[in-house]
């Protein structure tokens, strides 16, 4: 693990974010859990790590309205 | 767009300045209410974005008009600088990402959104669009202004949500656009901002914005006011989807704020994690400054949603 002297969390193109999405950069196309295939039209997108989101797989900050230990890690 | 219908002495005498060749001095005491001055600072402001067809774009800095829109500012970031209570209480630089997400959280202004979703009138929804636009058809615009003022690694990631914010390359996906076809699809005007129609309180939201991009001295509060939109937008553009999908709105209207639900979800973040988070590290000073840019946004669209509920007669 590096930290930058910056205080920039180091450039990377997957990030976990705490309590809230999967941030992907780069990405062409996403398949979800059913196998369905996503055209990415953005250069970040966010995935959903809550499950609730009604915009499946992608985040729509639903995440915000769970109680903390409900939100992903 | 065309100059605005004047509100007073001041904006009155500002327009027949702005259509001279040479302007001359227009004194910020001829405002003759908090209405006026603002409209005056939102004429100046303009002309830093696309400016009035009948004005003369070197007018930018003439500076007579220079010294009006210091002295208009001045007086506005006092004001806005009085309302702000301070940093939270709770030290936020241990885990600023964390303290930033509760701070805006905290903040539970009344919801436009929410009595769009299951009660507004379509009549209702095309004021709140006719508010809006002021801001939406020169969205982003006011952060472009301030990311050559950034730290490096906020600068990139300021330009990377610009990126997505104007189109990823496509001109047809600018946001501003997207707003644009909005309007068309209800046959409101998308070529002249419609603040002839709006009060004080979204010209004031308008110039602050505007304000904090402009000067360098108030990055930190342009970010902070930034990342607070993106952070309370994703959640109530949903509510505005629904809403106009039972009111059976234009599908442009309806694509408009579906792009916002997915896009903010993905700025917010951005915004947060990687802007300023950087921009404070780089310069703690700044601290103070982004709490004070995300109050602003947070209080001003308070203020904006309570005046709509009550001309709606919604309890707020």
């Amino acid at each position: 693990m590096t930290a930058r002297s910056d205080g920039a969390a180091p450039s990377a193109d997957v990030v976990l974010c705490p309590g809230g999405p999967m941030l992907v950069r780069g990405a062409r196309r996403v398949v979800d859990a059913d196998g369905s295939v996503h055209e990415v039209d953005r250069p970040v997108v966010a995935l959903c790590r809550c499950e609730l989101s009604r915009s499946l797989p992608w985040c729509d900050a639903t995440h915000k309205r769970l109680p903390g230990e409900r939100q992903p890690r | 767009m065309h100059l605005p219908a004047p509100r007073g002495k001041l904006s009155a005498s500002l327009a027949d300045a702005l259509r001279r060749p040479n302007p001359g001095p227009v004194e910020a005491s001829h405002a003759e209410s908090e209405e006026d001055a603002a409209l005056a600072l939102w004429m100046l402001h303009e002309l830093s974005y696309s400016g009035f067809a009948d004005v003369d774009e070197a007018h930018e800095w003439d500076v007579g008009l220079l010294t009006l829109r210091l002295d208009l500012e001045s007086r506005l970031e006092s004001e806005l600088r009085d309302r702000f209570p301070g940093l939270p209480a709770a030290e936020p630089s241990d885990d600023l990402a964390a303290a930033f997400f509760e701070y805006v959280g905290g903040h539970n202004g009344p919801s436009v959104a929410s009595y769009v979703h299951t009660d507004a009138t379509a009549e209702q929804v095309l004021e709140l669009l006719r508010w809006r636009s002021v801001y939406h058809l020169k969205e982003t615009d006011p952060s472009t202004f301030a990311l050559a003022r950034l730290p490096r690694p906020a600068r990139a990631a300021l330009a990377e949500l610009l990126y997505d914010e104007y189109g990823a390359g496509r001109p047809e996906r600018l946001h501003s656009h997207l707003f644009a076809e909005a309007l068309r699809s209800v046959d409101l005007d998308p070529d002249d901002a419609h603040v002839d129609l709006v009060p004080l309180e979204v010209l004031e939201l308008n110039n602050a914005v505007t304000m904090f991009g402009l000067h360098r001295r108030l990055r930190g509060a342009a970010m902070g006011h930034l990342a607070a939109f993106e952070c309370t937008s994703s959640v109530p553009a949903g509510r505005l989807v629904q809403g106009l999908q039972r009111l059976d709105f234009p599908q442009p209207v309806v694509d408009y704020y579906a792009e916002h639900v997915l896009a903010d979800a993905v700025h917010e973040q951005v915004a947060v994690r990687d802007i300023l988070l950087p921009l404070v590290a780089d310069h703690p000073a700044q601290l103070e400054q982004v709490f004070f840019g995300a109050f602003t946004c947070l209080d001003q669209e308070a203020r904006v949603s309570r005046i709509l509920l009550d001309r709606w007669d919604v309890a707020a």
